[in-house]
Parts: structure tokens; C-alpha cells; sequence
């Protein structure tokens, strides 16, 4: 790695100028479809990071052993091992979690986020800087999906952390006392707008937020995230292949040849 | 020089048109205050407070996102009004003024001025605001009220199309009801007579071209002839209701959403005709003119590039690659 980060900086880096979901737009998948209410978006991103955390310190660990032409599989397998545990807690522990993420909670194995760090961070630095920039990277992904949840929740439906007791149901069924989220005052004269809560809704928060987190970014002196050219590209200083001179379009060209 | 005076010599177009943006908006506000005048009669001074509501609120947010985006500000133009205006045709008297107003600012600041305001937007902003609102707030954009019973109670009647879909027992009212408006409905779209008085009034003015409205509304009267069995007044009542006279001339010709080229206009029109009928003969949803007009408007970009002439003299790519493989 030609330069040396504190880690400090590796934390930070994923809150909001890297951030995976707004800056790297990775991640859209879980993103779009589980953040319908903060509840759900908390437990998809505590899941995950908990995932990218263990899967960034092992894969950093065998970073030397993996053979660099099979990483891509070895990567999936040390994720998948850690998502089936994750995925089998939360079906003990929290099965009104696991039932409202369904599909995505066992989809965490090919999140972008995550192979993403193990490809581009875990794989070529030290143990200790790989699971902080997990940490980093997931706290940014949890924020992330709640902001959005947040929008979504208080507009679609009109309430704020609706069945955060279902997240607690480890500790007791009235650990808050029988509160459950709270159902906004003005629900009383004002419909709630369903759209928030559907497709469009959720596409339409998440352009707005990544229009406000590129603005926050921006003022911080870090350059737009634009797309097209290598160089736009947000893994550019993380690229192996621009490194050696070439971009992505140029290993397609190679893989056609052989 | 003669007589003293410096010769002009000025960069090419040298001849303009007094059409300004402003003008072409002006008429379409022009076309649409027949239907309006109509709407109060049938459906009482509420559709003023409506109107009202969508045309000062999508005024207002179009000078506020100029500002914000720090953009020259574009209110003179009477776009904005224009949008106010068909928004307002396009939602059920009854309509909470609230709603309209979030209607209204959905329209201007995001699906015009997110993409760059005038001339840049992708969809039109009433139609998309309209379809907003309808899968927001379902109940408040379904309850109809019944013509002329402003003066009284209000009562709550269904669209013709509701009735034709067999969703309630209610009779259908005549054809010369129908032609008059005096029927259930958006606020703008009951009236025949009056949008068709404004229609011709655009294409006198040739503010829009005669090919979306007559490729649209053609379509429909073609396959409903097929689908009701060459029953004519079956086509009649698919022609008159919904809001197929309002979409053909005034929400599918806007500029910014329909193609240039005119045969692209036809092609344009026909999809229109056709997703309007899928959805009217097939879906669960009694109307389906916005949800057709919202497709074929993302479609657009694809049909002007389908649809592109030929330059004179060259040769189309596949022979030319034939060519030289010979």
C-alpha cells in the first residue's frame, strides 16, 4: 500500500466521503428494499457490519495464503460462513427481524459493500486497519440506511421506529415499558404519503440524499463523485489495475483475447 | 456606409418568429378557461379554490427552487401556471387542498427543476404528480362527486368507466351528458365540448401539431371498435370519458415529453392510444390515459433515436459493412 493512513482516518472515511451506500453507491440492493422503516434498516445494517467486520478481519488474515487468481470465490466463502451464523442468530434471537428482511438478510453474501471492502481494502492491508475500516465502513452503511428509512418511515407511513420493540424481544417482551414507536401527531389530520414507502419513493429519497451527501463531501474539499473515466471512478486509489497503468475496459480486452 | 449609418452584420438566424415561450404558455393557459369556466358551473366554486391552490403553489416552487439552485428565475414564462392549471384538471374536486398543494410542489421541484426546469424534464410534471398523488393518497383521488349537486349536498357518484367496468350498479349517464360533462370525474376532464373547443383552438394557433391527438385518440377509437364488437357507442363512451380528450391535447403534446420529428409524433400517439386501451380493457385500474402518457414519455429519447432520418446520400451501417466484407 504506497500510502499510510492513520486509523483514525479509516474509521472516518466511511461516515460520509466514502461512504458505501451515497458516495460509492454500493450496496443499492439491501438499501432500497429494507429501509421501508428504521427498525429494518437498523437491523440490516448492524448485520451487515457485523458480517464486513469478521469478513474483512479474516480475509486480511489469509490475505498472504489466498491465491490472488481464486480470491473472488475464497472471498464469498469465508462471507457466506459468517452470514449463515449472522443469519441463524437472528432467526433465534430476532425472528420478527429475520421475517421482514426475508431474502435479504441471506443476501448479504454477495453485497456489494462487503466484497467490495474485501477486495479492495481487506485483501492488501493489516489486520487491525481492515476491521476498523469494517467498522467505519458499516457504521457509514447503518447511518445510511437510516437516514433513508427515516425519510421514508416519517413520510410513507407516519411514524418514527415503529416495532422497536420486535428488535428487543431477546430481553423480555416489555423491555420498553409497552413502547413501541412513535406514531406522528399530525397522522391525526394529515394521510400519510404511501409512495415514500414503495419503489419510487425509495429511489426518489435515495437521489436526494446522495445529492446532500455529495454536497457534504464537496464542502469538506473532497471532489465530486462523478461517474465516467477511471479516474471518477471512487475505488481509483484502491485500483490494482489503474496502478499498473491500465483500467477495467482494458482487462475486459485481455479477457477476450485468452 | 450610407447616409452615415453602420452596416449590421450579425450571425445568422436573421429572421425570427414572435413565438416565445411565454406566448405558446399563454395560449395554453388561454385553451384551458373554457374547461375551467365549465368545471365551476358543473362541479362548483371549489375548483377555484383548487385551481388556485396548484397554480400559486407551483409558482411559488419554481421561484423557490430557482433561487435555491441559484438559477436565473424562470416564473415569467407561465410554465409553471400551466402546470398548476392541468394538475388541478387532473384531481377530483373533492381533493384535500393540502394534497394539492403537495402535488403541485412534487410537479415543479421534482420532476422539473431536479432535472434542470424547463425543457429538460423527463416526464411531464402534472401527469407524474398526478400518478403521485393517486398511489399516495388512493382514497382522496377515488371519491367522486357527483355534477351540478354542489348546491345542495354533495353527493358521490363513480366515473362512466367504473360503471362500463362493472364495478358499481349506477347508470351510465347519456352521450349528451357525456359531451356537456355533465358526468363524474377529474375537475378538468368531464367537459368534451370545451377541451375539444380548446384543442382546436392550440392547433389553430399551431402552438401543438395535429399529429399526437389525432394518432392518440384514433388509436383508441380503433381498438375499442374491435373490443366492443363495432358496438359505436361503446367507442363513444371510451372517447368521452376518463381523461383521453384532456391527456391527447394537452398533456401528451407538451413539448419538453413528445418527440420532434413527426413521424416519431405518430408513433408517439399510437403507444399512448394503445397502453391506454391495455390498461382500460385489461388492468385493474379504471383509467389508464396518465399511466400511458407517463410510459410513452420515458419512451421518448428511444423512439427519436429509432425514428432518425436517413442523411442524404449515405448508407445505412449494415451495408456498408456488407460492402466491405465483399
Amino acid at each position: 500500500m504506497a500510502e499510510k493512513k492513520s486509523l483514525g482516518k479509516e474509521f472516518t472515511k466511511g461516515l460520509i466521503a466514502e461512504n458505501p451506500v451515497f458516495r460509492l453507491v454500493l450496496g443499492t440492493c439491501p438499501t432500497l428494499a429494507t429501509t421501508t422503516s428504521v427498525v429494518n434498516a437498523l437491523g440490516m445494517g448492524i448485520a451487515a457490519m457485523i458480517v464486513l467486520v469478521c469478513s474483512n478481519v479474516v480475509i486480511s488474515l489469509l490475505r498472504k495464503v489466498i491465491p490472488s487468481k481464486v480470491r473472488i470465490p475464497a472471498y464469498i466463502v469465508v462471507i457466506a460462513s459468517f452470514v449463515t451464523i449472522v443469519q441463524m442468530i437472528v432467526k433465534a434471537f430476532v425472528p420478527a427481524l429475520d421475517a421482514a428482511l426475508g431474502v435479504f438478510l441471506p443476501l448479504i453474501v454477495v453485497n456489494c459493500i462487503i466484497l467490495g471492502r474485501a477486495e479492495a481494502f481487506a485483501g492488501k492491508n493489516s489486520v487491525i486497519a481492515s476491521a476498523v475500516d469494517g467498522v467505519g465502513m458499516g457504521v457509514g452503511f447503518t447511518i445510511a440506511l437510516c437516514c433513508m428509512a427515516a425519510v421514508r418511515e416519517v413520510l410513507g407511513a407516519g411514524t418514527f421506529l415503529a416495532g422497536a420493540q420486535n428488535l428487543l424481544v431477546l430481553f423480555g417482551d416489555n423491555v420498553l415499558g409497552g413502547w413501541n414507536g412513535f406514531t406522528l401527531p399530525w397522522t391525526e389530520y394529515l394521510t400519510p404519503m404511501t409512495v415514500f414507502i414503495l419503489a419510487p419513493g425509495g429511489f426518489l429519497t435515495f437521489g436526494v440524499l446522495m445529492a446532500c451527501a455529495n454536497r457534504l463531501a464537496e464542502s469538506k474539499g473532497k471532489p465530486r463523485a462523478e461517474l465516467g473515466g477511471c479516474q471518477a471512478c471512487p475505488m481509483a486509489k484502491n485500483c490494482a489495475l489503474l496502478a499498473e497503468g491500465k483500467g477495467c475496459s482494458e482487462e475486459k480486452k485481455e479477457v477476450e483475447t485468452v | 456606409m450610407v447616409d452615415g449609418k453602420k452596416l449590421v452584420v450579425s450571425a445568422s438566424p436573421h429572421l425570427r418568429t414572435k413565438d416565445t415561450t411565454s406566448r405558446i404558455m399563454l395560449d395554453v393557459v388561454i385553451a384551458l378557461i373554457p374547461t375551467l369556466i365549465a368545471a365551476v358551473i358543473l362541479f362548483g366554486p371549489r375548483v377555484l379554490a383548487v385551481t388556485a391552490t396548484t397554480v400559486i403553489t407551483a409558482v411559488l416552487s419554481e421561484y423557490a427552487a430557482r433561487k435555491v439552485m441559484k438559477r436565473h428565475n424562470t416564473i415569467q414564462d407561465f410554465s409553471a401556471v400551466v402546470t398548476g392549471l392541468i394538475l388541478a384538471f387532473n384531481l377530483p374536486v373533492s381533493i384535500p387542498l393540502w394534497m394539492a398543494a403537495i402535488g403541485s410542489f412534487f410537479a415543479i421541484v421534482v420532476v422539473k427543476q431536479f432535472f434542470g426546469g424547463i425543457g429538460q424534464n423527463f416526464a411531464n410534471p402534472a401527469i407524474a404528480a398526478r400518478i403521485i398523488l393517486l398511489i399516495s393518497f388512493g382514497q382522496a383521488m377515488g371519491s367522486w362527486t357527483a355534477p351540478l349537486s354542489w348546491r345542495t349536498d354533495a353527493v358521490s357518484t363513480a366515473t362512466p368507466l367504473a360503471i362500463i367496468g362493472g364495478e358499481t350498479q349506477e347508470a351510465l349517464p347519456s352521450l349528451l351528458d357525456m359531451f356537456l360533462g355533465i358526468r363524474g370525474g377529474c375537475i378538468g376532464e368531464t367537459c368534451s365540448v370545451t377541451l375539444i373547443i380548446g384543442g382546436i383552438y392550440l392547433l389553430a394557433r399551431r402552438v401543438i401539431s395535429y399529429k399526437i391527438p389525432v394518432a392518440f385518440i384514433g388509436t383508441v377509437a380503433v381498438v375499442m371498435l374491435i373490443a366492443g364488437k363495432g358496438d359505436l357507442e361503446f367507442v363513444a363512451y371510451h372517447l368521452m370519458s376518463g381523461g383521453l380528450l384532456l391527456g391527447a391535447f394537452f398533456m401528451a403534446t407538451d413539448y419538453s415529453t413528445s418527440p420532434i420529428k413527426s413521424n416519431a409524433k405518430i408513433v408517439f400517439g399510437v403507444g399512448c392510444g394503445l397502453l391506454t386501451c391495455v390498461i382500460r380493457l385489461f388492468a385493474s385500474l379504471p383509467e389508464g390515459v396518465s399511466f400511458a402518457i407517463l410510459i410513452m414519455n420515458l419512451l421518448v429519447p428511444h423512439i427519436e433515436t429509432i425514428m432518425a432520418p436517413k442523411p442524404f446520400g449515405t448508407v445505412k451501417e449494415k451495408k456498408a459493412k456488407e460492402g466491405e466484407a465483399k
